[in-house]
């Protein structure tokens, strides 16, 4: 009974985890490029659920001050995720850029493909 | 898509409102959830929707490549020359208190001087990005 | 039950293999995050996850995914030891999370130190009522420098790849050495 408590309130860290696996397989097993990207930014999106999540507050508000109200979430994990978000379109914008350009040079934006050719020459 | 008249149409409704509810947005920043980032990608999110139905051509007709090329550095140059404003008067960089009178109000005001440069900057850097990819392959 | 969704959906994103499904199955994904970020009360980010994500990243990867004409990939490479090495890795992470404090309580370290004085202070310091635009734009504003550089950065980057048209290839494999107008 105590593990089944203990399992209902992590409920969330849970399934955030599983989120985060699911994207790094997808980053380690696929082989086709965009799809790695997607992964990533899977991987990064579950951090954030990870790292806002400790901060909420049963019972508070969000953190935008008024006078009849006293209890507040953390406003700290919102801000730096703020930060996070933007960095992460800005990684996956250039990523993009980058698996163009390979596909211009390459033809293809397989892994396996690209690395047989590479062995070829 | 230029064709297709209830696109046309709905497109033409919703656009002045996405653009007024960007400024909404950034300008209540400092009293509800808001601020520069979600302003700024609103306002891209306007004009990328306007060259996805009416062709990239009109879009650039009204919002130039030239003109969003050199937006992108403006918004750096506005926050970082805020935070130098306070380097020349004596105090430390980023230290908005010797924008006004007392400190408080000098503090607000740097708030809103270097939303507006983070607003410039996100924009014209989402706008670019569409344009750069969009024409990679005409 | 958000949360079991988001599951799912990242599930169906794994397995699927037609590109443009799982394109539109990521702006599925960034609306679920939204609304489970906002039952976490965090709003502004929630604001910000569903303008990103929602708009501008499904943008993206529609533009790439035209400009590579990528279809669907043939059948994976065996995929054991990927399967074992992120199971081994998301079970040493549950095992470290039990230990958090459980979800929601008041009295943890994180809500103890910093943040009370961000609450008590911000507005006798700087006038506004919006906690998190304080602390972003001005207790923290050096942060946030950085990151608009960050976005700026990624800008100018794209702009060097992929300005003008892309070169016609004569031969098959070739690559050019410089694409179109620098």
């Amino acid at each position: 009974m105590d593990g089944l408590k203990n399992f209902i309130e992590h409920y969330n860290y849970v399934a955030t985890i599983v989120l985060m696996v699911a994207g790094l397989y997808i980053v380690i097993a696929r082989g086709n490029m965009i799809k790695k990207l997607i992964g990533l930014s899977l991987f990064q999106t579950s951090v954030y659920l990870l790292y806002i999540a400790p901060g909420k507050i049963i019972g508070g508000t969000p953190p935008v001050l008024d006078p009849k109200i006293t209890v507040y979430s953390n406003p700290l994990p919102h801000v730096l995720i703020l930060t996070a978000i933007v960095v992460g379109i800005a990684t996956i914008a250039l990523g993009l850029a980058i698996v163009t350009r390979i596909n211009e040079a390459y033809g293809t934006i397989e892994e396996d493909e690209i690395f047989a050719r590479e062995e070829q020459e | 898509m230029r064709r297709d008249l209830i696109l046309r149409i709905g497109v033409k409704l919703i656009i002045p409102f996405m653009m007024l509810f960007a400024l909404y947005v950034q300008l209540h920043g400092d009293y509800g959830p808001g601020g520069g980032f979600q302003a700024g990608v609103i306002m891209a999110g306007a004009v990328i929707v306007y060259a996805l139905i009416f062709g990239i051509e009109e879009a650039q007709r009204v919002v130039p490549r030239r003109l969003v090329e050199m937006l992108v550095p403006l918004g750096v140059l506005i926050y970082a020359g805020t935070g130098v404003i306070g380097l020349l008067h004596g105090q430390n960089f980023l230290d908005y208190s010797v924008l006004a009178a007392d400190a408080a109000h000098g503090r607000e005001r740097g708030i809103l001087l270097v939303e507006a440069g983070v607003l410039v900057t996100v924009s014209s850097t989402m706008i670019a990005l569409f344009y750069a990819f969009s024409e990679r392959g005409r | 039950m958000l949360l079991t969704l988001l599951v799912t959906v990242t599930l169906a994103i794994v397995r699927m293999r037609n590109l443009f499904g799982v394109i539109a199955l990521t702006g599925v994904y960034s609306f679920l995050m939204a609304s489970v970020l906002i039952v976490y009360d965090a709003v502004d980010v929630a604001m910000t996850e569903a303008a990103v994500g929602a708009g501008v990243s499904t943008v993206l990867l529609l533009a790439a995914l035209h400009l590579t004409k990528a279809r669907e990939y043939p059948q994976p490479r065996p995929a054991a030891i990927p399967l074992i090495v992120a199971v081994g890795v998301g079970v040493a992470l549950v095992w470290a999370t039990y230990d958090l404090p459980a979800f929601g309580l008041a009295e943890t370290p994180i809500n103890q130190h910093v943040a009370p004085y961000y609450i008590q202070n911000a507005i006798k310091d700087t006038m506004v009522g919006n906690l998190v635009s304080a602390i972003l734009a001005d207790y923290r504003g050096y942060d946030t420098l950085g990151e608009t550089t960050v976005v700026f950065t990624a800008g100018i980057g794209v702009l060097l790849l992929l300005k003008g048209r892309a070169p016609r290839r004569t031969s098959g494999t070739a690559p050019p050495t410089d694409g179109g107008a620098a």
